[in-house]
């Protein structure tokens, strides 16, 4: 549970502009992937498909038996195809709803509802990037690896898993050109203080203009203090409960600092894309 | 094609359709989805006079048929309704409903009369929040709190004044008649029931707020019921709010006597619903030859005679 300050003023969000819509789409196919995670593979209606890296869907999961997911379910994009009109999710089982998209099969139908929020940015500055995320964040941060391809830019993934083999988008990073180190809890190599000192060297190369992560606090805390010591920015796709995903309740604030103060943003709308140094653990 | 006429008469307001949203489910993020002039009116969240942080996260949990919030009321204050919110729904041609809030009589005597401004057409009075003065109560558990503050309410604004009741009163008819008694042009049934719920696995309550409000299908039956009852009841119109999110979910509350309803949570879960609904109302009655919805509303048939 997240304590909410007193201190508040939501920001206006000047210049923010979601154009999303509710459609249906088609599965296409929805295979097990590394055992843990699921790669949902959907035929898209083009209105749905003007997407950005980093923004999310709101997926009305279909009702598996003797559970009843009632909200939507917010995913993060990991694949979209204008061309093919084809939308990809690659999501992990957690508990009723993912488990309701587990049972579609292909031929089924989907309501889906986005691209919605505010994607990554990648400023000028940013040449060298280095993108550190564990678990399913992975997928969150997928389709960044295109967008650096496609801008020049030259990335660092750092994935971090349980184990090797558990290590999810490897492949897919390095056929956009990333480099990619993988660190796991085995060898201890994705403990923070490896981590950081893994970090430290490619800084002291000289290769890390920006970072990108998302999810666990453990490397968001991490970044803060690497960023904040190197003078690195960077950006972070955040999570929190939601109802509407559009930003009308409020359901999923989150504290965020401006300044002296601390603010609520929302995630669905402001967010999932928020930068590093605002961002409380 | 001809075009049946939807319009419906709320007091001295006609609404061009009888489907409008429900307070804290709507706001102008839904304009990125459809066109918000093809609704009946515009409600908005529940302000209240100062800036607020609402509850801790999570703020929301789903349940069987509905969903419980604990949201809170985070506004941002009078200043951000006056100078950004109110020119922005201004734009629209649809009328615009303030709902209002405060926890102490004064303060929401106050907030109305600052809320009675050019381009506001009706408050609606949310008096089924929790307030301090009494005790956590909401001012509409009672009919003797009811009518204390729609009597201080009536006094500051000469606009349409709703009084939004809540299901968690045992006396709703009692507390509609005070309403009414006190000027209240329309009353809305119903806010949220005061719902709990708790994982088993960490024996934590789902919501950071402990308890919280459900809405939903799951609690159609409730604001049904209290729709039926208060419009049979009072003489001021009653407007229907409670899970509704299909054409028959309309056409019961406006059978039950409501001259229109609020669509809140079905949004949610699907945020084109309210204009499907006005459109397939529309077809609707024409496929029915019904040339105006008076012709619906409050005609519900009673068995053996009326029963309430
Ligand atoms: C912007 C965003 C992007 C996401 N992208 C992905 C992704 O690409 N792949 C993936 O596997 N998961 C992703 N998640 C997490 C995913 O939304 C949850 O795992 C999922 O909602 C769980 O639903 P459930 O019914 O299976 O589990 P339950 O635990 O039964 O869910 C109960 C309730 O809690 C909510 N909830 C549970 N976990 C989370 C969470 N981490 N964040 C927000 N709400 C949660 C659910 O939506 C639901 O309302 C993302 C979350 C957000 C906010
Ligand atoms: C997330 C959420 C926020 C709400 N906020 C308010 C509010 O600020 N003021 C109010 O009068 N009602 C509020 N409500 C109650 C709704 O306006 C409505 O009365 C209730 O949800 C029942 O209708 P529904 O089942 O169609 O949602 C809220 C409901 C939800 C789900
Ligand atoms: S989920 Fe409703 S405002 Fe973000």
């Amino acid at each position: 549970m997240t304590l909410i300050p007193s201190i508040l003023s939501v920001p206006p969000s000047p210049g923010v502009t979601a154009r999303c819509a509710e459609a249906r789409a088609i599965v296409l196919s929805n295979m097990p992937v590394n055992g843990e995670y699921r790669l949902l593979t959907l035929d898209a209606p083009a209105e749905v498909l003007d997407c950005a890296p980093g923004q999310f869907f709101q997926l009305l999961c279909p009702v598996p038996e003797g559970e009843h997911p009632f909200l939507r379910r917010p995913m993060s994009i990991y694949g979209y195809d204008a061309h093919a009109e084809q939308l990809q999710f690659l999501y992990k089982i957690a508990g009723a709803g993912t488990r309701g998209l587990a049972t579609l099969r292909a031929g089924d139908t989907l309501n889906v509802l986005g691209p919605l929020g505010q994607g990554f940015t990648m400023p000028d500055a940013w040449q060298n990037l280095m993108l550190v995320a564990r678990g399913v964040g992975l997928a969150t941060l997928a389709p960044l690896a295109r967008m650096a391809q496609q801008q020049g830019r030259s990335l660092t993934a750092i994935c971090s898993a349980r184990s090797p083999e558990l290590a999810m988008s490897v492949d897919l990073f390095r056929s956009y050109g990333a480099e990619v180190i993988v660190v796991h809890d085995e060898d201890g190599s994705s403990e923070v203080p490896a981590l950081e000192a893994l970090i430290e060297a490619r800084i002291a190369a000289g290769s890390v203009d920006a970072f990108y992560t998302c999810g666990s606090r453990r490397l968001l805390t991490m970044l803060q203090r690497l960023g904040q010591k190197h003078g690195i920015p960077g950006e972070i796709a955040m999570e929190q409960q939601m109802a509407c995903g559009l930003g009308m309740c409020q359901a999923c604030v989150r504290p965020f600092r401006e300044g002296n103060e601390v603010v609520h943003r929302r995630v669905c709308r402001e967010g999932p894309v928020f930068p590093i140094s605002e961002a409380i653990a | 094609m001809s075009t049946s006429d939807l319009s419906v008469k709320v007091g001295e307001l006609t609404f061009a359709n009888p489907i409008m949203p429900a307070s804290g489910t709507f706001s102008e993020d839904l304009s990125d989805v459809f066109d918000l002039d093809v609704l009946g009116a515009h409600v908005l969240k529940t302000i209240m006079h100062g800036k607020r942080a609402g509850n801790p996260t999570p703020r929301v949990c789903d349940l069987q048929g509905g969903m419980l919030n604990a949201i809170g009321i985070p506004s941002k204050g009078i200043d951000d309704f006056r100078d950004r919110m109110l020119p922005y729904w201004s734009d629209y041609k649809a009328p615009l409903v303030v709902s209002i809030s405060a926890h102490s009589m004064d303060e929401f005597a106050r907030l109305a009369a600052e809320v009675s401004l050019p381009g506001v057409a009706a408050i609606e009075a949310n008096i089924s929040c929790p307030n301090i003065e009494a005790d956590g109560n909401a001012f509409a558990m009672r009919p003797d709190t009811t009518a204390e503050v729609m009597r201080r309410l009536r006094a500051e604004t000469d606009l349409p004044l709703w009084a939004k009741l809540t299901p968690n009163t045992g006396e709703p008819v009692a507390v509609a008649l005070a309403a009414e008694a006190e000027g209240a042009d329309a009353i809305v049934t119903a806010n949220t029931a005061l719902g709990m719920s708790i994982d088993v696995r960490t024996r934590q309550p789902r919501l950071g707020n402990v308890m919280g409000g459900m809405s939903g299908p799951a609690v159609k039956p409730i604001a049904l019921r209290m729709t039926y009852q208060c419009a049979h009841a009072c003489r001021v119109p009653v407007i229907g709010c409670g899970g509704i999110a299909t054409l028959d979910d309309v056409l019961e509350f406006l059978i039950a006597g409501a001259a229109a309803v609020q669509v809140g949570t079905a949004t949610f879960q699907s945020p084109t619903v309210m204009a499907r609904l006005i459109a397939e109302l529309s077809d609707w009655m024409q496929a029915q030859g019904v040339t105006s919805l008076g012709e619906i509303i409050g005609s519900v048939q009673i068995p053996g005679g009326e029963a309430a």
